[in-house]
Order: structure tokens, then C-alpha cells, then sequence
């Protein structure tokens, strides 16, 4: 029991993150791709409540930071230029889910810029950045998910269900599938492409591969589970009552076959997360300047910015509840839905 | 002077005696080196005088692809080969102009044809052969054999026509030029000058090419660098090793280099040659990026970072002007149309926020560029040449003029779109390899954004970038940068003249395609051959103010060249010209404490 408390709280604290990206642009301050081109690797802001002078302030501020004389990315607090916190303010337009134009921001400034996050190389704010780039990432892994999970559901039933020369057609492109790498596929297929892809068309194409690339397992594990359902008393029973394929398919054998992919999806989720990752990382996912959680973590394939600049690691700490969460989700539903269970 | 003498003689006679042993075995035929010691005439060098002794280490990004300098193009086989080879005359890194080499003088005949050179007396190669005008006459004659495609061809022609050399006397050479050439002792600079003992049997039996591998024996390699080859070790490092027969000598009469040996490390990646300098491991680091000169100059214990000021490398962005193929899209002619328009490209350039780039990219070790003569280039940059700070208004300005305007989004942007209302998108092509230009193309991008320009980045490989940029032409933009081996203009001849190769935005034009083209074409050529240093600069400004006019590439930025060297490392002084670091090699030493700590 203690276990499944453990769990509930990845759980919630996963919804809370997906509920954040989201809202990502409410919540962000500003536009991930806006350039403040003074403040470069600016380091996170630090909130006080308790200003220079040992006063008490009941609205968190900041301090807002100056350049040292000379200095590329050193920077000083300023004591006498606080800035305190505003909540709901306006700010860059953007669209909340996609469609709803707003201005309204959950919290920043009234007259300089606040970093939490710290900035990057362009001076644009992370804490925007991970937000925005969580969107990119999450909705590359849910969807990519979505079309293996359909993939594989229809070809694991069909050649379950009807076996014979289909069965061994199905199964052996599968294996085909499983055998290839993924990876060079998806550079042969940008060699095909016009030069210059616009976002938007790279985030399809890096859901079209991984969804159609990672079919073959679930539709194996759907594949065993079909097979063993067909020959199940009810559903033979239902067929001698006169059903038809698709029906006892819809009726009596998929069902048991949801909680295996419920399972797969939880696995999937994150994998085509970090495969997003692994893509934008190398610079194949989606094109700068527009966030995305590989491309955040991307600077860090540069030495002076492992060693100078820490706050742009805090993109991959804030990964680590996401990929628990998704596991313990993924464990739990395994717990609660083993389709047959015996002697329980 | 006595004691070098005896120092050198010593490895000499053992050597010798090796010699003997060796040919009397394998080749009875060849002759045993000729020794002529007795009246050597040294370069005499000024400076801090040295220790004798150490080693230094420096990282090479690759293999070096060769040590012939007749097939050499990479910059790691330039920089081994710099300190192998030697010149007739050479040019100073430091003040940028010429002076006497292998060559101890030379004279220009009234007319401005004839070039009498003379040789140093009693020069010797690294193998112990001499040195006479018949092996500078058999390097010419290799340079000019069209069938030896050698990269310093097109430096000896005049208008197509080869330059030609006559021997004197053993000592003396007369080159003639077809057409008087105002710099014309620049282009001995960097043409080695080939032992013809070694080479002329595999000359003559057209194996030129094949020759010179990084697995040559060091016997049959030779040279009159400061250095010479010692070992190879595939994968790993190249040893080259004092050369005894040195010509240089420093102010107390000592037979330079003073270095034991020069140790070359193939380090593939910048980041990993920053760790090895960083550990020790190497003693010299150069071609260093800003954030990582940054990263060192942070933690300076043993070594002493140097940023030698504005280099010559431009970088710049260009549109494709080319005539659109038989295979180019249905968009290519529309685009061609905003890209052929001055104001169009005028608007862009004003656009660009060049101080940003150097504060973000080059954390201000750089500086911005106008024109492509850097600030680095003392003589030639031109200082008449306009430096507009960035203005929006103004571009607007001129993209209205240009029939251009803009449509309004609902979400508050706005876009830009041409007469006939197509939006303007294009994308920038650029080389993955360099996170400078990428950054540029970044900062462009969001530069271009506030016009209402979709601009995207596309980083490519570079040999893909280049194959697009000359052969396909498929492409819209292009940002590149060039590195200028010399501050003469006459190197970048290539880039101005319409029928040059790296004529980037329209190359190899069999007619010049605009006025403007043909107007730069005519002041290049006449610059070229001008006598007076005044004629030509002027020549070349007028060129430059043109270039400015017309925009075809609209120049960004210039990085300065950033180089740093552990403390025991002496005579350490890095110039702005290539090789930045070893350019004086003969006079690095090590100090005191560090020959007996070391190695």
C-alpha cells in the first residue's frame, strides 16, 4: 500500500508538470525566442524577501543585475535597483492551447527583465524556454506513442486473430522493423527533404518516423495476448453464437488487451521523449530558435559551458520527476491490469 | 660562435659516418653529401636570446594530409610543413611586410620585370645536401608543371602567362615577369624550395604526387625549415627534430632553433585541445574560440593567454545571385528577384546588428566588419568606408522604396511581402562545424525577424555547404567566413574578380554578369600591376567602396586571434597571420627550470 501512496504522488506531480507545459505560455514570463541581447548567460535571479538594508517585504523581489565593466558574462546585483514581483501582469502575446490569444502572464516585472531560470547564450529566458520546449517534447511523445500504440494494436489483432500467411507476413516485418536503426533512417529521410524544413514540418516528420518505427513490439505483445483470448471459452462461445471477426475482436478480446497498452504507453511516452531529445540534441529535431527540451540541453555539448554556466543543466534536473513519474504510472498500471490474473 | 661550431660539427661527423654506412650498402651510386661549411651566410635574428633544449607540444586539429608542399591545401599539413620548408623571401608575421630569406637580397630592374635574387652562401638542406640555384630552378620548374597541380600555380601566372627563371651563377637567379607586378617579392612567401636530390628522379618518373605521405622515411625528407622529420605515429602524433644545418642564427651568434624537438598532437576537437592544454599536456594552443579562450584566461596558473588583436579572417553573408539551372524549384526565380535587388540587400545589411554579434559571439574579442579588409590589416584597411550603426528605419526605408511592404498578423507581427504579396522567406545555409557562424545566423535571424523576413538556419556539413555554394547552387543564403593567408589583397583575387572561383555569390562567370561586376574586375586587374603602394591602395578602396554600394556580400564580423602558451615558453609572440603560433618556431625556447624539469 505504502508503494502505491509513492506512486500516487508521481503521479500527481506528472499531471501537475503536464498541466505546467501546458500553460506554458501563461506561465513563462516571456517569449522563448525573444533575444535580450545585453544579458547573455545571465545567472538565475535569486527572490528575496528581505532587502540590503535587513527589511521585510512582503512581495518577493529580485535584484536586478548589472554587468561588470568589461566582462562578457559577470554580473553583480544591483541593491538599488530592486524589482519586485508582479503577478498577472502583461506581457508577449501568445495563444493559450493553441488558439485562445492572450497577453497575461502569471508573474514578471514592470520595468526590467526576470530571469529564475537564468538566460542563455542569446539572453532568452529559460524558465520560457523549458516551458515552451516541454510542449514540443511532451506533445513529440504522446503523439509518437499514440500512432505506435494504433499501429501496433491493428497489426498485433490482425495477425492474432487471423493467423496464418498474414500472421507471418505481419510478424516478419516486424522483426524487419525492429532491426532498423531508427536513427539513419531518419538522416536518409532529411537528405530527402527540401534544405530548409519549417518547424513545424520537422516536428511531424520526427513523430511520423518514431511513431511508424516503433509499431513491431506492441503489436507482438498484442499479438500474444489476441492469441491467447481467441481460444478463451467466451469468445469461442460468442462465435458459436454466430459473431462475426471484427465483432468478437471489438467485444471480447481487445478489451483484455488495454492494459498491456496502457503499460506500452507509459513505456513509450518517455522513450519518444528522449528519443525528441536525442534528435534535437544533434541538431535533427526541431530548428532553432523554437525550444525544445533536446535543443536546451544542446549547449552542453560545448566544454566552456559545462564549466562556466551551471543553471543550464536545471532543464535536465526538472527531466528527472518527469521519467519517474511516467515509470511509476507505467508500473502501477502494470500492477492493477494484469489481464488474466491467476489465483487471485 | 666557436662553441656552436664544434656543436654542430660533432652530430655532423657521426652522422656522416652513418651516411657512409648506409650508402655504401644501399646506393653506391649517390654522392655523399657535399659539405661546404666554411663561409655560411646566417640570417641574423634580433631578440631575447634563448636556452638550448625541450620540446614543445602542440595539438593539431587532424592528421596533417600530407608533407609535400606541392600537393598541400589543409591547414594542419600548411602549419607542419612551416616548420620543415623555408622560403626565398618571407613575410614577417609580425610587420606584415617582407624580408630576406633563403634569398639574402634582391633587386627590381627599373622596368619592374626583372627580379635578381641571391642566395645565401654555404645553405645546406636538412639531410646535409647543399643548397644551390640549380635546385631553386628545378622547384620552379615543378611549380609551373601543370601536371603537378600545384596549389601556388596560379600565384606564378601573370595573365596567363608563367614567370620565368634563369640562373646566373651558382648563387644568383633572374626571375622575369611578363607584366610588372607591384608585389611581386610577395609570392616567393610560402614556395618552398624542394631539394632537387631527393626529388627530381621521382619528377621525372611523374610520381610527384604520391610523395611526401606522413610515412616517409626521415632520411628521405628534407628541407630548409628550423625542423625536420623524426617520427610518425599514425593516429597519434608527428615528432619533427632540430635541424642542425639551420641558417638562422639570434643575436649572440647561437645556430637557432633552439628547440630539441616540436611535437604535433592530433587533437580532433577544439573543446578536447582546450582540456590538453589545460592538463599540461600541450605547450602552445592557438585558433581558440572566445568562450574558450574565456574558459582559460579564468584559471591562468603555468600559462599566459594572448589575445594578439583583430586577425583576418571575414565573415560575411551572401545571397545567390547565380542564373537559376534547368533543375532549380518553381521559388527560385521569385526569390532571385528580392535577392538581385540592391535595396533588398542594402536593407538586410542595415539591418544587422554587428556590434551584438561581436559582444555575443565573440565576447567582444572581435570586432565588427564593413568591408572585407579587417582591422587587423594595418595597410589596407579603408578607412573612408562608411560604418552605419544599425537602423530598422532606415531598412524599412529602403525595402518600401523597393515596393516591398507589410501585412499584419492577428497575433501583432507583421510580414514582409513583395510586389506581388508573397511573403519573404528564405533560409541561410551555414557550416555545422563553426558555432561562431551558427550564432551569426541566430542573431541574424531574429535581426531579420523585427523586418518581417522568415529567415530560417540551416547548419550543413561543410564539404555539402560548399558543393551547394558551387556546383548545385541550390541555396537562398549563405553565411561563410574567409581567413586571409596574407594582408595583400592580391590573395583574395579569387573572391573579387567575377571569373575567380570563390567569386562566392556568382562564381566563375564567363562575362562579368552586372556593371558594377565588371567595374571591380577592371579596378582588381589595375591594382595588380599599379608600381606605387598609393596607386593600388586607392585602386583597391574604390573596389571596396563598390563592394559597400552594391552589397553582394554584406560582411559581419572579424574574430581576433586568440592564442596562449604555458609561462616556461619563451620568445612567445603570436601574429595575426597564420601560422599565429609558430610562426617564429626557430626562436621559442624553453626557460631555465623547465628543460631540467622536463622530458
Amino acid at each position: 500500500m505504502k508503494s502505491n501512496r509513492a506512486t500516487s504522488i508521481w503521479i500527481v506531480l506528472l499531471l501537475a508538470l503536464h498541466v505546467m507545459v501546458v500553460f506554458a505560455g501563461f506561465l513563462g514570463p516571456y517569449d522563448p525566442t525573444e533575444q535580450d541581447r545585453k544579458s547573455p548567460y545571465l545567472p538565475p535571479m535569486r527572490l528575496h524577501l528581505v532587502d540590503a538594508q535587513g527589511h521585510f517585504h512582503a512581495r518577493p523581489f529580485v535584484y536586478s543585475l548589472t554587468r561588470r565593466e568589461g566582462a562578457f558574462d559577470q554580473y553583480e546585483e544591483d541593491t538599488a535597483r530592486p524589482l519586485p514581483l508582479k503577478f498577472f501582469v502583461k506581457g508577449a502575446r501568445y495563444r493559450l492551447l493553441g488558439f485562445v490569444p492572450l497577453r497575461w502572464h502569471s508573474f514578471g516585472t514592470e520595468s526590467d527583465r526576470i530571469y529564475l531560470l537564468g538566460s542563455d547564450s542569446y539572453g532568452r529566458d529559460q524558465l520560457s524556454r523549458f516551458l515552451y520546449g516541454g510542449q514540443v517534447s511532451l506533445f513529440a511523445g504522446l503523439l509518437g506513442a499514440g500512432i505506435t500504440l494504433l499501429l501496433g494494436l491493428c497489426v498485433g489483432a490482425l495477425a492474432g486473430f487471423y493467423g496464418g500467411w498474414r500472421d507471418d507476413l505481419l510478424m516478419r516485418l516486424a522483426e524487419l522493423f525492429l532491426a532498423l536503426p531508427w536513427l539513419y533512417l531518419l538522416f536518409a529521410l532529411r537528405a530527402f527533404l527540401p534544405l530548409a524544413v519549417s518547424p513545424l514540418q520537422a516536428f511531424f516528420l520526427i513523430i511520423a518516423v518514431l511513431g511508424t518505427v516503433g509499431w513491431a513490439r506492441p503489436a507482438r505483445l498484442v499479438r500474444g495476448v489476441v492469441l491467447s483470448a481467441k481460444e478463451r471459452d467466451f469468445v469461442r462461445a460468442a462465435r458459436g453464437f454466430g459473431a462475426t471477426g471484427g465483432y468478437l475482436l471489438r467485444r471480447h478480446i481487445l478489451p483484455g488487451a488495454s492494459s498491456v497498452l496502457l503499460t506500452q504507453a507509459a513505456i513509450l511516452v518517455p522513450q519518444f521523449v528522449l528519443a525528441e531529445m536525442t534528435l534535437s540534441f544533434v541538431g535533427l529535431g526541431v530548428p532553432e530558435p523554437v525550444p525544445s527540451w533536446g535543443n536546451l540541453l544542446s549547449s552542453l555539448q560545448q566544454y566552456s559551458v559545462l564549466v562556466s554556466y551551471w543553471w543550464m543543466y536545471l532543464p535536465a534536473f526538472i527531466m528527472v520527476p518527469f521519467f519517474l513519474g511516467y515509470l511509476g504510472l507505467g508500473s502501477r498500471l502494470q500492477q492493477y491490469g494484469e489481464p488474466y490474473k491467476i489465483g487471485k | 660562435m666557436a662553441t656552436t661550431g664544434a656543436n654542430c660539427f660533432l652530430p655532423r661527423l657521426s652522422q656522416g659516418l652513418l651516411w657512409a654506412l648506409v650508402w655504401s650498402f644501399a646506393a653506391p651510386i649517390v654522392a655523399f653529401p657535399q659539405q661546404n661549411n666554411s663561409k655560411e651566410e646566417f640570417l641574423v635574428l634580433p631578440g631575447e636570446t634563448g636556452r638550448f633544449g625541450g620540446r614543445v607540444v602542440v595539438a593539431l586539429r587532424a592528421e596533417p594530409k600530407t608533407l609535400n608542399p606541392l600537393i598541400a591545401a589543409d591547414v594542419n599539413s600548411r602549419e607542419v610543413i612551416g616548420a620543415i620548408q623555408a622560403d626565398l623571401v618571407h613575410i614577417n608575421r609580425t610587420t606584415q611586410s617582407t624580408e630576406s630569406a633563403v634569398a639574402k637580397s634582391w633587386k627590381i630592374s627599373p622596368d619592374g620585370l626583372q627580379y635578381t635574387l641571391v642566395l645565401r652562401r654555404g645553405l645546406t638542406f636538412s639531410d646535409g645536401y647543399a643548397l644551390d640555384a640549380d635546385d631553386v630552378l628545378f622547384t620552379f620548374r615543378v611549380y609551373l608543371d601543370e601536371k603537378v597541380h600545384a596549389p601556388q600555380r596560379d600565384l606564378l601566372l601573370f595573365e596567363g602567362k608563367p614567370i620565368s627563371v634563369r640562373k646566373i651563377d651558382p648563387q644568383t637567379l633572374v626571375f622575369r615577369l611578363p607584366k610588372p607586378y607591384g608585389v611581386a617579392e610577395r609570392i616567393f612567401d610560402g614556395l618552398a624550395i624542394l631539394p632537387r636530390h631527393l626529388l627530381e628522379k621521382p619528377y621525372e618518373e611523374g610520381k610527384m604526387g604520391q610523395l611526401g605521405t606522413l610515412a616517409t622515411p626521415p632520411n628521405q625528407w628534407a628541407g630548409l625549415g628550423p625542423f625536420r622529420l623524426k617520427e610518425y605515429v599514425a593516429g597519434q602524433r608527428l615528432v619533427l627534430e632540430r635541424n642542425p644545418y639551420y641558417w638562422k642564427t639570434d643575436a649572440k651568434g647561437n645556430r637557432l632553433p633552439y628547440l630539441n624537438e616540436l611535437v604535433f598532437l592530433f587533437v580532433p576537437s577544439a573543446d578536447a585541445q582546450v582540456l590538453r592544454f589545460q592538463s599540461g599536456e600541450t605547450d602552445l594552443i592557438s585558433r581558440l574560440g572566445a568562450e574558450n579562450y574565456s574558459v582559460l584566461s579564468r584559471e591562468q596558473k603555468d600559462y599566459t593567454m594572448v589575445d594578439a588583436g583583430p586577425g583576418l579572417e571575414y565573415n560575411f553573408l551572401f545571397f545567390n545571385l547565380n542564373e537559376p539551372g534547368e533543375k532549380t524549384s518553381a521559388e527560385t526565380p521569385q526569390k532571385l528577384r528580392w535577392f538581385r535587388e540592391v535595396k533588398f540587400r542594402q536593407a538586410v545589411s542595415a539591418a544587422i546588428d554587428r556590434e551584438a554579434m561581436v559582444r555575443l559571439v565573440y565576447q567582444g574579442r572581435g570586432s565588427a566588419l564593413w568591408g572585407l579588409v579587417t582591422p587587423g590589416n594595418r595597410l589596407w584597411r579603408d578607412d573612408q568606408l562608411p560604418h552605419p550603426p544599425r537602423s530598422l528605419d532606415k531598412a524599412r526605408g529602403l525595402l518600401k522604396e523597393a515596393n516591398f511592404s507589410w501585412n499584419t498578423a492577428s497575433n501583432g507581427g507583421s510580414t514582409l511581402v513583395d510586389s506581388s504579396g508573397k511573403p519573404v522567406e528564405f533560409s541561410i545555409i551555414t557550416n555545422s562545424s563553426n558555432t561562431d557562424r551558427s550564432k551569426m545566423a541566430a542573431l541574424i535571424q531574429d535581426d531579420l525577424k523585427q523586418l518581417g523576413m522568415r529567415v530560417q538556419v540551416v547548419p550543413l556539413e561543410f564539404r555539402s555547404l560548399l558543393d551547394r555554394v558551387m556546383q548545385t547552387k541550390e541555396y537562398d543564403a549563405c553565411l561563410l567566413g574567409i581567413v586571409s593567408p596574407d594582408a595583400d589583397p592580391n590573395v583574395d583575387i579569387n573572391v573579387w574578380l567575377s571569373s575567380g572561383g570563390t567569386h562566392l555569390w556568382n562564381p566563375s562567370q564567363a562575362h562579368p554578369a552586372t556593371q558594377w561586376e565588371a567595374e571591380i574586375d577592371r579596378l582588381i586587374n589595375e591594382q595588380m600591376y599599379a608600381r606605387t603602394f598609393e596607386q593600388r591602395k586607392r585602386l583597391y578602396d574604390r573596389a571596396q567602396e563598390i563592394l559597400w554600394d552594391y552589397q553582394p556580400m554584406i560582411f559581419l564580423a572579424s574574430p581576433d586571434i586568440l592564442t596562449g602558451a604555458r609561462k616556461a615558453v619563451g620568445n612567445f609572440r603570436p601574429a595575426v597571420l597564420e601560422p599565429y603560433v609558430l610562426w617564429n618556431v626557430e626562436q621559442l625556447y624553453l626557460r631555465n627550470d623547465a628543460v631540467n624539469a622536463s622530458r
